[in-house]
């Protein structure tokens, strides 16, 4: 028998049944308990960690972007607004096949490689889902009109539309508004923690110029929008809103006629012009030719643009009235008059007999003056006029260097002037203990003869060179270049001279240097109104090794530089001017009429009569409005 | 006495609501029936909720129930002795259609679960194994003396191990494991020596990292991983259970209010209509929506177990409790995998998740559990 035979005893199978029943009533309510437990653990005592987590899913604090303040010139002309830039977003989840997608977007609008790129980078950064990642900005009119016409064919696309800085007058001011681009992390981590907090929402920052110096005031405050969205990003109502604190709009002390002037007045030329206001210190204008697109930089330069500018002898992104330093050549003569009559060196009346050279005792060494049979007998006010070097050449032997660099100082060559830019270069107004230290060896009186024409070690800024002379408009008193609103710089005490009248008589020499026989008279002819001025020739000692050029090329770029300070109206300056024009050759000729076209620029009204404008006042007449393009940001297109 | 009274005095049955004659008369056990009414309504509610608002599911799913409540009807009318009669049949013709599901199934999301029937749509022979299993290890036991010896203990685990093997196969390691579940319950209640359980209770614990490295799919891997630690990829697999649980952790005692569910009602929460609708719920309705819940479930399985102890013979009682257990089973895994306690498997809350054969296969184990309790012969023991 296969199976042994066993009766089956039901009241047995019962009891072990019911036995097991229990047991199984034991584990259900024994499991139940457990769910309960951890409902009551999630629900209780954990309650307010989820509703914590609840909440931050639902909603979300978005920070909003304050508009950056317009920068306007002082007569409410508008330098840099704000204007909604179109940009193509793409939301992945949305998307579907996304390499189709991009290929079906090439076709419509024109991707490059560096678009793909960024958008590759920003879709592998962490990121909400369904946050849109943008693909490509500033989209033209046509291309705008071309993705909506297809859109029902592309799905996951987003038109959305944020405020960008824009520079109306584009190139013109590139050199002192600088520009602002997209904000990075180093910006950030630079930052403290109140400011990040500040920057929550803002994509832009300012990079250089004023943008960038002004960073703070032009920035205002960031704003809170809480909204409930839900897991598709999507805003389903704005719980709680607190607005941003606009950025304050900046009223420079620039005037757009003069900023206009001077750069067309250099024209295609490389060059720097700096017009400083002698009365309180206010830049009038501030060129640095070439310049930039700084449009081009705001939403990132495409490798190409950027690469031209690199590329080009010309230097298009250096700054030359900032940080461009040059001899300063002649055009420091009438400071180091002052100086020597200041020290008691010479007078008015003393005067030499020039042979064309100058020599030292016990030196063969003849320094040759620029006029080759000399200028004669010449006193200090022809000295200045007919710029005459072998004075000079005498006069900083008797004055000495050091002297040289205390009085130079005194006129900001040597040290930054304290203008409302960041990255001044200071140039350089040597001593012996400069020198000791920058070159490791001692003076010679030859650099001292050297530096008696502003030649050898001797290096200063446009910038500078206009502050100087703008002290010399001012009879000493210390004027600090200021482009914006109520920029309060550093202290200097002014020039007291022992004799205040040689200010007069120096203007005086000045202006004989536009009249018949000086070296300028070319940029006074016609003129309403008399200028004081100094031309001057600054030699180009060569050329930097790795620089390539052609042979044409090369034999301009080693013809001098011509410079220009001058002041107008002499007797009662409103204007202090330097032009630099690089290898100009003849200041008096190339950079004069340039300066001459500045200041008519600003003394003449529009009949071409004079009229001395009247000094910055803080209550501009027409005040700039802000409100333009305020509330753009969220617009999306659909 | 009459038979009428008889039933009167029955346990359970006293202040039922139907008519006591007129539900014996069709078979139908009132104290179930509400139940599982109630709970069905509540889930309905619910359901509106998680679908957000839309009237198009909860009608669906009525039409769902109305079906299941038909085949309720109806296996209620088959005396239990006709199930043991076909247990076998059945569960060989199931056997037969899980294999050829593997063979000639039809492919939805990454697995093979469905027959398509020319003409007559497609189902999942798994559902039909969720009732043939039980029943054909109960009959089995049926047919032996108990306590079950070895042997029979062995033969049993074929049983079940087979068609849960094919279903895992599939692959669904969630039903694989709630059939499996379904035949130990049986193995269980018919006496398995408590050594033996032991025994397996030490080889499943040893086992498990086995099948870990070794057995499972990528895809069920990394449910294990998600469940042990949700947090390393809280945008991706950990998504769900985390704002599963934030659902549940925000609703707090007395929940947000019907409607108010933020986490589902903004799709913060996926799935939330058929396997995490229990989120919903718990948001909405809170630690007291939940107790509630777990009450009416806990009113449903004890009605299940009485009627397996009032059942007349083993089989009817092997049947009826590992139904009634399993159904409690489905209850703990998903609660427990919404709650973050269990690793995600797909099973959906009875009667509650919206979904389809899942709905007629539990009201038909409800169908199957009243035909135990009504065809009782009138003996007194």
């Amino acid at each position: 028998m296969r199976r042994p035979l066993t009766l089956k005893d039901h009241h047995h199978e019962q009891r072990i049944f019911s036995v097991r029943l229990v047991v199984g009533v034991f584990l259900v309510l024994l499991l139940t308990g457990i769910l309960i437990g951890r409902m009551i653990w999630l629900q209780v005592i954990e309650h307010n960690r989820y509703t914590t987590l609840s909440d931050n899913n639902r909603v979300q604090t978005q920070a909003v972007a304050p508009p950056r303040g317009l920068i306007t010139d002082r007569h409410g002309e508008i330098l840099a607004d704000n204007r909604p830039d179109f940009s193509l977003e793409i939301i992945i989840e949305q998307a579907g096949d996304l390499d189709q997608l991009l290929i079906e977007l090439g076709n419509l609008i024109e991707l490059d490689e560096g678009d793909r790129e960024r958008f590759e980078k920003r879709r592998r950064t962490a990121r909400r889902p369904w946050e849109p990642v943008p693909l490509r900005g500033r989209l033209t009119e046509e291309e705008i009109a071309r993705l909506v016409v297809n859109q029902h064919r592309l799905a996951g696309i987003r038109i959305s539309a944020d405020p960008i800085r824009h520079y109306p007058h584009g190139i013109l001011f590139s050199h002192v508004l600088g520009y602002v681009n997209r904000i990075n992390v180093q910006d950030l981590d630079a930052m403290t923690l109140d400011q990040q907090r500040n920057y929550a929402g803002t994509h832009f920052y300012g990079r250089s110029g004023i943008e960038r110096f002004y960073e703070d005031t032009l920035h205002g405050e960031v704003g809170y929008r809480q909204v409930e969205t839900n897991a598709r990003g999507r805003i389903l109502r704005v719980l709680e809103e607190q607005a941003p604190v606009p950025g304050k709009p900046l009223r420079l002390r620039l005037s757009m006629r003069v900023q206009q002037a001077a750069y067309d007045a250099l024209g295609e030329r490389r060059g720097a012009v700096v017009a400083i206001d002698p009365r309180d210190g206010s830049v009038l204008a501030f060129v640095s030719r070439p310049g930039f697109n700084p449009n081009l930089f705001v939403t990132g330069i495409s490798y190409k643009d950027y690469s031209a500018y690199r590329n080009d002898h010309d230097n298009p992104l250096f700054n030359r009235a900032l940080q461009g330093r040059y001899p300063p050549g002649s055009t420091i003569k009438p400071m180091y008059g002052l100086a020597g009559l200041d020290a008691g060196v010479t007078n008015w009346e003393r005067t030499i007999f020039d042979p064309g050279y100058y020599q030292l005792e016990n030196d063969p060494h003849r320094y040759r003056d620029w006029k080759r049979w000399g200028h004669g007998r010449v006193d200090l006010r022809l000295a200045v006029v007919q710029s005459c070097d072998t004075y000079f050449y005498d006069m900083g032997f008797k004055l000495g260097i050091e002297r040289m660099h205390r009085y130079m100082n005194q006129f900001s060559l040597g040290q930054p002037t304290g203008i409302d830019l960041y990255n001044e270069s200071s140039g350089i107004m040597p001593s012996k203990q400069w020198k000791k230290a920058a070159r490791g060896r001692p003076w010679f009186h030859g650099d001292t003869i050297n530096a008696s024409i502003g030649q050898g070690f001797v290096l200063a800024t446009p910038l500078q060179l206009a502050n100087a002379t703008a002290i010399m408009a001012s009879h000493g008193k210390q004027v600090i270049p200021t482009l914006a609103g109520d920029h309060q710089p550093v202290e200097r005490t002014d020039i007291v001279l022992n004799d205040q009248d040689n200010w007069e008589k120096m203007t005086e020499a000045m202006v004989g240097v536009t009249e018949l026989g000086g070296t300028a008279r070319a940029m006074a002819s016609g003129a309403k109104y008399d200028i004081a001025a100094k031309s001057g020739t600054a030699q180009v000692f060569s050329v930097g090794q790795d620089e390539t050029y052609n042979e044409d090329e090369l034999a301009e770029r080693l013809l001098d530089h011509a410079l220009l300070v001058s002041f107008a109206p002499a007797e009662k300056p409103a204007i202090a001017v330097a032009v630099l024009v690089e290898n100009g050759r003849h200041g008096g000729s190339t950079a004069g009429p340039v300066a001459r076209q500045v200041m008519d620029a600003w003394l003449l009204d529009k009949e071409g009569e004079l009229k001395v404008p009247p000094v910055f006042a803080n209550t501009p007449a027409t005040p700039p409005s802000n409100t333009a393009d305020d509330d753009s940001d969220q617009e999306n297109r659909p | 006495m009459s038979q009428r009274e008889f039933i009167r005095q029955m346990p359970g049955q006293t202040g039922a609501t139907l008519s006591p004659g007129l539900a014996v008369r069709l078979h139908l056990d009132p104290p179930l029936l509400v139940g599982l009414l109630l709970l069905m309504f509540g889930g309905l509610t619910v359901l509106y909720s998680a679908g957000g608002e839309s009237m198009d599911l909860v009608v669906r799913q009525c039409i769902r129930f109305g079906a299941g409540l038909t085949v309720l009807f109806l296996l209620a009318q088959i005396p239990p002795r006709s199930y043991r009669f076909w247990a076998p049949v059945i569960y060989s013709i199931g056997l037969v259609l899980l294999i050829l599901v593997l063979v000639i199934g039809t492919e939805a999301k990454g697995a093979q679960r469905w027959l398509s029937i020319p003409g007559a749509g497609r189902f999942q022979p798994a559902e039909v194994m969720k009732l043939a299993v039980p029943a054909m290890v109960a009959w089995y036991f049926t047919e032996r003396t108990l306590p079950p010896k070895l042997t029979d203990v062995i033969a049993a685990l074929l049983l079940l191990g087979v068609p849960a093997m094919l279903i895992g196969l599939q692959p669904d390691l969630g039903t694989a494991i709630l059939i499996a579940a379904s035949g130990l319950v049986v193995l269980f209640m018919a006496g398995l020596s408590w050594r033996l359980i032991a025994v397996a209770i030490i080889i499943v614990v040893t086992a498990a990292p086995l099948m870990y490295f070794f057995v499972m799919h990528d895809y069920q891997r990394n449910r294990v991983d998600t469940f042990l630690n949700p947090e390393a990829d809280p945008r991706g697999t950990g998504w769900n259970i985390i704002q599963s649980k934030t659902a549940i952790g925000s609703g707090g005692v007395n929940g947000k209010g019907w409607l108010d569910g933020t986490q589902s009602r903004l799709d913060f929460l996926p799935e939330s209509s058929t396997d995490f609708i229990l989120a919903v719920l718990s948001e909405e309705f809170g630690l007291v929506g939940v107790s509630i819940l777990l009450m009416m479930y806990l009113v449903i399985v004890g009605r299940g177990f009485f009627i397996s102890w009032q059942a007349q013979d083993t089989f009817a009682r092997l049947l009826a409790a590992s139904l009634v257990m399993t159904f409690f089973i489905y209850v703990f895994v998903n609660i427990g995998m919404v709650s973050g306690l269990l690793p995600v498997v797909g099973v959906p809350l009875p009667l509650i998740s919206y979904g389809g054969t899942s709905v007629v296969t539990l009201l038909a184990s409800f169908g199957m559990l009243m035909s135990i309790h009504t065809h009782r012969r009138l003996m007194s023991y």
